[in-house]
Order: structure tokens, then C-alpha cells, then sequence
């Protein structure tokens, strides 16, 4: 085995403080605190919905409040999924290039994902 | 990837088995042994122990194996009275002090003694704390003032201020709650831990210490600090009943007051 001549102290250090992530840690919370919200928002949409054919779960979603809280519901989620996936990636991943590659790669699909959620929610809001 | 798994040479096999004979009042204890000298894997030994001739600590009870059984045994002690921190070790699957964990006190049947998790041992119940002191070099713990030290007296300190010190100072740097947390054992390279951060906070609140900022700098980091997730481990094992993840959200707390929300 071979030993590392490093003082311990320098190991220690390592590359010193990235002086970031409460960022990171505020938007967690943040987001969460708002999906709070949306969850409960949208659950009781939903449950309304219950019994009702799909003319009317269209018409519902097409009313102006209830598309911009979905559309909200769908970016906040994904940006909270990066930010607790992140935190994943990081505690496990140990392989410098996959962890690089995975945090960029949930990155894409969030913003693909949550695009696409959007258009599917301006397409019933705007009848095409 | 984390590894969760055991390497080949880290399996652990079945040891020898020490019967205590013509004993009445008798405890077993299975130990972890290991050494870098023979190549073999590590093993866990039996010993039953007379404990009618035994004090009544754990440590009493590891003395009277390495003194009267198998003197090949090896361990960290010291002040045999929980203030200095030597003896820390998983005891009946809890991270604590050999000198402090009656033997009473480790519910029944045998009492599984293994070193610290997660951590390079040296020998037997001796793990290397080498990193885990350089962590603690690193967050310079030591008082950092701009201002001069006044000429006839002492930095002075109302006791309402001495107050936020309590809970901190008795820290003893044991390392049972660094070693018991699952972010340290995942990312300890980086990762300063329970132990460390708590260290940490006991000289951001210090009201005579003037390099609050720089420190709070100096631990914004994703995984010098932000690897904490709360998980507690830290608190609930603590010998000294203090509680880490604590101090850790109040670093974080003081990190968002600095900034705008």
C-alpha cells in the first residue's frame, strides 16, 4: 500500500470551500414549502374531478387560475426532483465522471420533462 | 459509488471463544479483533467474563479480558471518567464510551464491542482518527480576534453570552457522533461531520471571537456542511447527551440570516 506523503491537514483542506450552497439548501425549502401548497391544491382539483366525464376535467383545467397553478405545480416539481436527486448523486456517487454525467443528464430531462408538462397545459388552456 | 458491501478481506470470521471457568455470575462479550501483522481477516473473539470479580463499566470489564485473559487485546483508554474521550467505541450497536456504558445497560445476552464505523482500524478496537483530527485542525478552533488583547485583563464575556457556549464546550471530540452518521461514512473525506461542525459552532457563537464571517465562509461548501441531512444519529448517540445536528442548523440558520432570502 502506498502511503500518501500529504500532511494530513492538507488532505483535510482538500480544495477548500466552494462558498456556495445555501442556494441550493433556500431553493429546497422554498420549492417545498410551495409544492406543499400546489399538492394540496391540486389534489382537491382532482378529487372535484372525481365523478365528472372528460369534457369537463378539460374545461376545468382551461379556466386561467387553475392552468397557471398546474403549470406552476409541474416546474416546481422538477426543480425540487434536480435539487433532491442532486443531493443523492452527490452522497452516493463516488466516480468523479458519473457523478458529473448524472448531474447533468437529470438536469436535461427536469427542463425536457417540465417543458413538456407546460405545452401539454397551454394545449388545454388555449383549445389547440 | 458508496461501497456497501465488504471487501474480501474485511469479511469478518468466527473467533476463538474464551469460557470463564467456574464462574457463576457471567457475561459474554464478543469483541472485533484485527492486525496488520499476521494477514488475516478480521475475526470477532468470545470472552466470558466473571463479573463478580468485575467492575461495573464496559471498560472494566475490557481491562480484566486484556489484563486476565488475553493480554493480545488492544484498546484506547484514559481517564476511565468520560472526559477525555479514548475509549470511544460500538458498543451493543451504539457509538459510545467504554468508561461511561455500564455493563447492566447493554440489554441481555452477549455484548458485541466493535471499533468506531466506518473508520481505518489500526488494531483491534483502535481505529485511525488521523483525518478526523486534521478536520478538526482545519476549522482552526482556536479564538481569532482583529482586535488586540486588552493589556491588564481578559476578553471579557457577559454570562448571558457564556451561556451559548453550554451544550458546545463539552464536546470531548470522542468521535461517536461523526462515526455514526452515514454522511460521514459516505463522504468523511469531504464531509467535516457532527463532531467538527458542532466544534465549529462553538466558535461562531463565542461573542469574543471576530472572524464569524470568514468561518461561516470557510464552511459554505455543499460537503463541508451541506452533507448534513439531518438524519440524528449524531444526538441519539452522544455520550455526553449533547446535541450536534443542533449546532450543524444553527450554522445553516446563521449562513441564511447573512444573505438576502
Amino acid at each position: 500500500m502506498s502511503r500518501d506523503l500529504r500532511n494530513p491537514l492538507a488532505r483535510a483542506r482538500g480544495l477548500g470551500s466552494a462558498k456556495e450552497g445555501v442556494s441550493h439548501w433556500m431553493l429546497q425549502r422554498v420549492t417545498g414549502l410551495g409544492l406543499v401548497f400546489l399538492t394540496v391544491w391540486f389534489v382537491v382539483t382532482v378529487l372535484g374531478l372525481m365523478h365528472s366525464d372528460y369534457a369537463t376535467a378539460r374545461a376545468t383545467l382551461a379556466k386561467p387560475w387553475n392552468a397557471v397553478l398546474l403549470a406552476a405545480l409541474l416546474i416546481t416539481t422538477f426543480r425540487h426532483a434536480v435539487l433532491g436527486l442532486q443531493v443523492v448523486i452527490e452522497d452516493y456517487v463516488h466516480t468523479r465522471w458519473l457523478e458529473v454525467a448524472s448531474l447533468v443528464l437529470i438536469k436535461f430531462i427536469a427542463v425536457l420533462a417540465a417543458l413538456a408538462g407546460v405545452l401539454a397545459v397551454l394545449r388545454v388552456a388555449l383549445g389547440s | 459509488m458508496a461501497e456497501f458491501t465488504l471487501p474480501k478481506n474485511s469479511k469478518i470470521q468466527a473467533g476463538k471463544h474464551f469460557p470463564a471457568k467456574g464462574a457463576k455470575n457471567v457475561r459474554t462479550f464478543k469483541v472485533y479483533r484485527w492486525t496488520p501483522d499476521d494477514g488475516q481477516n478480521p475475526r470477532t473473539d468470545t470472552y466470558e467474563v466473571d463479573l463478580d470479580t468485575c467492575g461495573p463499566m464496559v471498560l472494566d470489564a475490557l481491562l480484566k479480558i486484556k489484563n486476565e485473559i488475553d493480554s493480545t487485546l488492544s484498546l484506547r483508554r484514559s481517564c476511565r471518567e468520560g472526559i477525555c474521550g479514548s475509549c470511544a467505541m460500538n458498543i451493543a450497536g451504539t457509538n459510545t464510551l467504554a468508561c461511561t456504558k455500564a455493563i447492566e445497560d447493554c440489554g441481555s445476552g452477549t455484548v458485541n464491542i466493535y471499533p468506531l464505523p466506518h473508520m481505518p482500524v489500526v488494531k483491534d478496537l483502535v481505529p485511525d482518527l488521523t483525518h478526523f483530527y486534521a478536520q478538526f485542525a482545519s476549522i482552526k478552533p482556536w479564538m481569532r480576534t482583529q482586535s488586540p488583547a486588552p493589556a491588564d485583563k481578559e476578553r471579557l464575556q457577559s454570562p448571558e453570552d457564556r451561556k451559548k457556549l453550554d451544550g458546545l464546550y463539552e464536546c470531548i471530540l470522542c468521535a461517536c457522533c461523526s462515526t455514526s452518521c452515514p454522511s460521514y461514512w459516505w463522504n468523511g473525506d469531504r464531509y467535516l461531520g457532527p463532531a467538527i461542525l458542532l466544534q465549529a459552532y462553538r466558535w461562531i457563537v463565542d461573542s469574543r471571537d471576530e472572524d464569524t464571517g470568514n468561518r461561516l465562509d470557510d464552511l459554505e461548501d455543499p460537503f463541508k456542511l451541506y452533507r448534513c441531512h439531518t438524519i440524528m444519529n449524531c444526538a441519539r448517540t452522544c455520550p455526553k447527551g449533547l446535541n450536534p445536528a443542533k449546532a450543524i442548523a444553527e450554522i445553516k440558520k446563521l449562513i441564511v440570516e447573512r444573505r438576502s432570502a
